[in-house]
């Protein structure tokens, strides 16, 4: 599995550098977002929005450090723009802007709006005859939101084989809705569904490549809040907080 | 106006192949022939305005050109926030066209009136407004704005004006030249208006694009220094924006329109509009009381 200690450092700093950030849910979609762009959307971030490629949204759009990261990690975004992160004239704020970053498809941080978006999308690349495909991150508690489960009809009824919504089931949503099994209820709406661990390269690579002819694909990520950082994995004390300077020296020491 | 609109839409998927219309499950029937035109780029979404509404922002981030159609309250006031963000903030291109404006659905109650649209819409920085008098008014507006790359919202009313005016393209109109006050007359309340005030001494500017707004005619035809807006929407919608254009001025402005409250009374539009006294004799009686204070 790749290491990616060194992105979980940069958040950790840029979090802290900022006073601002939500740590433990960019750390849950951090070895998704490295292997979307690492794999899936090479070229993207060199390209303007109107050239046809594969897209990728990130509608939980409060998890915004690990595309920044990961942004950085591509050379896309330099270090002295990352750690600008939420800073008054940044171009990085605590969610991502489209028109101040390229290759950020949608200014997302309302939830229930990504994925609904994605779906327009996806029917604009096939009426435009692309090849490209979309992925959508959307987060377990962003599921609450009715739009999610609007879209989760929409997508097989237009039979969108060019889309693939991933859910980051890092069980933000346990403390308010039970939200049952996620494969369940997709597959019921008519989309084919997966459940990976989303931590493992191996199962997030294949999950990726799945199509699915007349279908959309629901990946159920299962992953862990905080991942990577021991004592912030499942931690709800840190979900929006930024680690002081003592705080950040005690994290950076304490990877897995 | 609707069959307009489906005259006018049929065109511009014809003439756009990047243009692409969705339903909230109205207007159906009355756009079979762009359904059996265009399949690929007409859809009958559903009864779902949020989703609609962010899914037609995703099809202008793929590079379309989508107008969206349904009632005017589901999709204004119900999916406000989709157009806020989606569109307004990302500084996305779309169409919004809806039926239904303030009373036009009396009979069926509160839960489909919508005169507090034009009163949000101004909230979104950047988005257009249009609020046309006649179904042609409704067709140059579109035509000139619907790939603008901007928000354009279209008010389309049941209650036309006899007769189209002749403006420049979101430009005010002179209607009539006065002295003792000058009417501002909104979209389909000219007509009402010019009846009104046949015999009286005042200027009626017409005006059916709400924004952006033309400030400059109001400011050159205010002698008076009295305004009375006649709105279809919620009174005093517009007051903020032209008191913020004469903000230089001491101006006594007045409006008239649909009152803020919910209105629980059903039957037809016209016996709302003589409650509210949003008829000739109604404005009337209120044109010659500013002009007597």
């Amino acid at each position: 599995m790749t290491n990616l200690n060194n992105l979980r450092s940069s958040i950790l700093k840029a979090a802290s550098n900022s006073g601002e950030g939500h740590v433990p849910s960019a750390l849950s979609i951090l070895d998704i977002l490295y292997l979307i762009y690492n794999e899936f959307i090479p070229n993207k971030v060199f390209l303007s929005t109107n050239n046809v490629d594969n897209r990728f949204i990130l509608s939980k759009g409060h998890a915004s450090l690990a595309l920044y990261a990961v942004l950085n990690h591509h050379g896309k975004i330099s270090d002295e723009e990352f750690y600008s992160f939420a800073k008054f004239e940044s171009n990085l704020g605590g969610h991502p802007d489209r028109n101040k970053i390229s290759g950020v498809e949608s200014s997302t941080g309302s939830l229930g709006h990504g994925l609904p978006q994605g779906i327009g999308l996806a029917m604009a690349l096939r009426i435009k005859e692309s090849s490209g495909h979309v992925y959508v991150l959307i987060g377990d508690g962003e599921a609450n939101e009715g739009t999610i489960w609007e879209s989760a009809l929409l997508a097989p009824h237009h039979k969108l084989e060019n889309l693939t919504c991933i859910v980051d089931n890092n069980l933000s949503s346990e403390r308010a809705l039970d939200m049952g099994k996620f494969s369940e209820k997709f597959a019921a709406f008519g989309w084919k569904t997966i459940e990976i661990d989303g931590h493992d390269h191996g199962a997030i690579r294949d999950a990726l490549k799945m199509r699915e002819i007349g279908r959309p694909i629901a990946i159920i990520a299962n992953t862990i809040k905080g991942y990577g950082v021991l004592s912030m994995e499942s931690n709800p004390e840190w979900h929006h907080r930024s680690p002081n300077l003592d705080e950040l020296e005690f994290l950076l020491g304490d990877m897995r | 106006m609707r069959k307009e609109f489906a005259a006018v839409m049929e065109r511009e998927l014809f003439q756009n192949p990047s243009s692409a219309l969705l339903l909230g499950d109205i207007g159906v029937f009355g756009h079979r022939e762009s359904f059996k035109k265009f399949p690929n780029r007409v859809f009958n979404i559903g009864i779902l305005e949020q989703s609609m509404v962010s899914l037609a922002a995703g099809m202008a981030i793929g590079g379309l050109t989508p107008t969206i159609h349904t009632i005017a309250p589901f999709l204004i006031e119900r999916a406000f926030e989709q157009i806020k963000i989606d569109f307004g903030y990302q500084s996305l291109g779309g169409n919004i066209v809806t039926v239904g404006a303030s009373l036009d659905y009396a009979a069926l109650g509160a839960t489909h009136h919508c005169p507090g649209d034009v009163g949000m819409m101004l909230n979104i920085p950047g988005a257009e407004i249009y609020v046309p008098g006649t179904a042609m008014e409704f067709s140059d507006q579109y035509d000139r704005s619907c790939r603008n790359e901007k928000i354009s919202y279209f008010r389309l009313s049941e209650k036309s004006n006899k007769q189209s005016v002749k403006t420049i393209f979101q430009n005010g109109s002179i209607v009539k030249e006065g002295k003792e006050l000058t009417v501002i007359a909104i979209g389909p309340m000219l007509d009402p208006v010019v009846e009104a005030s046949s015999d009286l001494d005042v200027t009626i500017l017409y005006y059916n694009c709400m924004w952006p707004f033309d400030s400059e005619l109001l400011r050159k035809n205010i002698d008076s220094r009295k305004i009375l807006i006649i709105e279809p929407f919620y009174e005093n919608t517009m007051a903020p924006v032209i008191q913020h254009f004469l903000s230089d001025r001491i101006v006594m402005t007045n409006s008239k329109g649909i009152p803020r409250k919910f209105i629980t009374k059903y039957g037809k539009t016209e016996e709302h509009y003589e409650e509210f006294g949003l008829t000739a004799h109604g404005i009337r009686n209120e044109i010659q009381r500013m002009i007597s204070a």
